[in-house]
């Protein structure tokens, strides 16, 4: 049985890395995600791993790139700014069919904006970030503990999947304190590369690692054998935890930091005799759009909630696909929502809905 | 004895290989053209050619190959 | 009679697609042999560019990888990183390395990654129908500098080499021209030198080649080696610009 550690959960992240197998990173210093470089620092030299202090977001996705055609489990790091540096780079992998992890510690935006906690990069790695027509496997950790357990899903899904891996989380669960258990132990049966660029030995044909396609047809049919992957995976592996939804007359969708607000103001509600309950995605990518179409038949409206202008609301309404009415509440600027304001909503739409 | 062969079909008949020869007997067919449109490279008179390999050092697509 | 001149095993079969006279067909021959005589094909890991090299992983017998334009150094890093006993090297045009990829040219180099990079250098961007590059001489006439680089507006070229071998990190720097079979001969030997400083783990190692672009300088192949040797070899001087191969730059405590 693992022993509970209280960690701040950037720490945690980044111990959680080291424990899946992964001994290469690549990041660059932005607040609020620096404590996941620092950690690595600390760690990778001490275990013959790399850490490597890129000149930029930009070198650093592109050593993961490599680290990754090589064969090896290679992650970064970064916050909303950095990550806009690393479209090009994530676009490349996703192209090139590579696994890898990336973490987006969300702070607000656009352009420099603040330090401060925020959501406002959901469309950014939902849509695919980058140019192209591609997708990322998205988790999004809601406690320290899933800072933790998600590490060990999304470098197994990226390995399965051959494609890259997003953890999104933001700045408040990335300074935050509480216990976790690293029950997963240390991973050391990695899967096989056989398309790896790691040096043929002159006992195979030589791998090319690119995403270079110059004949259409070629390039449409691997795009569409990708997209057939991807099918494969909404159906597969879209998970949501769902709280006291079975009787709800509203259910506020959230994820991340928003969650567990959601979560506190829910009750709250229910306090008063006011039926609310709460879809939370894990996945963002593949999103669980299964659970929200379903319970759209039995909810009477839906709410979502997030720290920005509201960009997940989006995925709401088409999972709901007009059944019911879907409300969107958000602050955004590194402002928190608190329970009082979300419970107030509750109140505001389950007042109006008759 | 010594002998160069193009590769008639990898020539571009840029023409570097006649610059490099020191025996001058390296040129570009004047009336041959390769399935490219290209004139490749020809040596008429093989019995001058000493093995040297200047030709095939400059040439840019590999196309020649030197016995000796 | 024996073979005394054939195509090296490190390079496939797939003919160059680069235009009638390029010399990037000679440079990517002189590397394979390298390669080859050095016994490294089956442990080295290549990167390719974006630019007429684009390609250079089809030509290449060695595992490779694409890069963006101009991160080929970053990559690179990252599978040595990875594979501290594979060889691994870039090879990169002039808007690759100086234009978009300076900074990750600049910080591989002062890091000392054990990698080489082979810079091929023909003052202007091939591939997308010869505009200026970083390395343009004055007045020469471009697409983007139709009246001739004006160093008022468009600034001075970047000479690599020199400005590399002030980084601690560098092994080994040579700039070497492909312009006579006498220089393809120097050439091959920097490229011997700077993957030979790798497999002993000196530090990190460039070979600037400077090269033609016969289509986009609008001479014939033959022209246009003239114009190299008139042009760019007193601007881009050749030499040595940094040779620490013997202790090498790293400290081993």
């Amino acid at each position: 049985m693992a022993d509970k550690v209280l960690m701040k959960g950037n720490e945690a992240l980044a111990e959680a890395a080291i424990k899946a197998g992964c001994r290469h990173f690549f990041g660059y210093p932005i607040t609020p995600q620096t404590e996941i470089s620092a950690h690595m620092s600390k760690r990778m030299p001490k275990i013959g791993g790399t850490y490597l202090q890129a000149e930029s977001e930009i070198a650093a996705i592109n050593m993961v790139l490599g680290a990754a055609a090589a064969g090896v489990r290679a992650m970064t790091s970064s916050s909303s700014p950095g990550i806009s540096l690393k479209s090009e780079g994530v676009s490349y992998i996703a192209g090139s069919d590579l696994p890898c992890l990336i973490i987006d510690v969300m702070r607000a935006g656009p352009g420099l904006g603040g330090i401060q906690p925020s959501q406002s990069d959901y469309w950014q790695v939902t849509r695919a970030l980058g140019h192209g027509d591609f997708q990322l496997l998205v988790f999004a950790p809601s406690t320290v503990q899933e800072m933790v357990d998600f590490v060990f899903d999304a470098f197994d899904m990226a390995d399965k999947y051959r494609m890259p891996a997003v953890i999104l989380a933001d700045g408040m669960l990335g300074q935050m304190m509480e216990p976790v258990e690293f029950r997963r132990g240390d991973v050391t049966d990695l899967p096989e590369k056989p398309w790896a660029a790691c040096g043929h030995q002159n006992k195979r044909e030589h791998n090319i690692v690119n995403s270079l396609y110059i004949d259409p047809p070629a390039l449409e049919k691997l795009v569409q054998e990708r997209y057939k992957k991807y099918e494969q995976i909404k159906e597969t592996e879209q998970k949501a935890e769902e709280y006291l939804t079975e009787d709800a007359d509203i259910i506020v969708v959230a994820y991340g930091a928003s969650a567990r607000i959601v979560k506190s103001a829910v009750n709250s509600a229910r306090k008063l005799g006011l039926k609310a309950g709460m879809i939370r995605p894990i996945t963002l990518w593949p999103f669980p759009d299964k659970v929200i179409t379903r319970r759209a038949d039995t909810a009477k409206a839906f709410l979502a909630v997030e720290m920005s202008m509201g960009q997940m609301v989006d995925d709401v309404r088409l999972a709901v696909g007009g059944k019911k009415p879907v409300h969107f509440f958000g602050r955004t600027g590194g402002i928190i929502p608190t329970p009082a304001e979300v419970l107030e909503q509750i109140k505001t739409i389950l007042g109006g809905a008759k | 004895m010594a002998k160069m062969t193009v590769n008639e079909d990898l020539c571009k008949g840029c023409g570097l290989c006649t610059t490099a020869c020191p025996k001058k007997i390296v040129h570009l067919s004047k009336h041959r053209l390769n399935a490219k449109g290209y004139h490749p490279a020809e040596v008429i008179e093989m019995e001058k050619c000493i093995g040297c390999a200047m030709c095939a050092t400059i040439c840019p697509d590999v196309a020649i190959t030197v016995e000796r | 009679m024996a073979v005394v001149f054939e195509k090296t095993k490190a390079l496939t079969d797939i003919p160059f697609h680069y235009c009638p006279g390029c010399t990037h067909g000679i440079i990517h021959r002189l590397v394979a042999e390298v390669l080859d005589e050095l016994n490294l094909t089956g442990r080295t890991i290549g990167v390719a560019p974006v630019g007429c090299a684009v390609f250079a992983y089809n030509y290449f017998n060695c595992d490779m990888i694409e890069a963006a334009h101009g991160r080929a150094p970053a990559v690179a890093t990252g599978v040595k990183r990875a594979r501290p006993d594979s060889i691994v090297f870039t090879y990169q045009g002039d808007g690759d390395l100086a234009a978009i990829g300076t900074a990750e040219t600049v910080h591989s180099a002062t890091r000392g990654e054990n990698i080489t990079i082979i810079f091929v250098n023909n003052a202007i961007y091939g591939m997308t129908g010869g505009q200026m590059a970083p390395t343009t001489l004055p007045g020469q006439i471009t697409q983007t500098t139709p009246y001739g680089r004006d160093t008022n507006t468009a600034g001075y070229p970047v000479r690599i080499c020199e400005m590399l071998s002030t980084l601690d990190g560098v092994a080994y720097a040579e700039r070497v021209s492909v312009d006579t079979v006498k220089n393809i001969a120097t050439a091959k030997k920097a490229v011997k030198k700077a993957f030979t400083a790798q497999v002993e783990g000196k530090g990190f190692s460039i070979v600037e080649v400077l090269s033609t672009c016969p289509t986009n300088w609008g001479l014939t192949p033959i022209e246009a080696l003239d114009w190299l040797r008139a042009n760019m070899i007193p601007y881009y001087p050749l030499g040595v610009y940094k040779d620490k191969t013997e202790k090498g730059v790293k400290h081993h405590d």
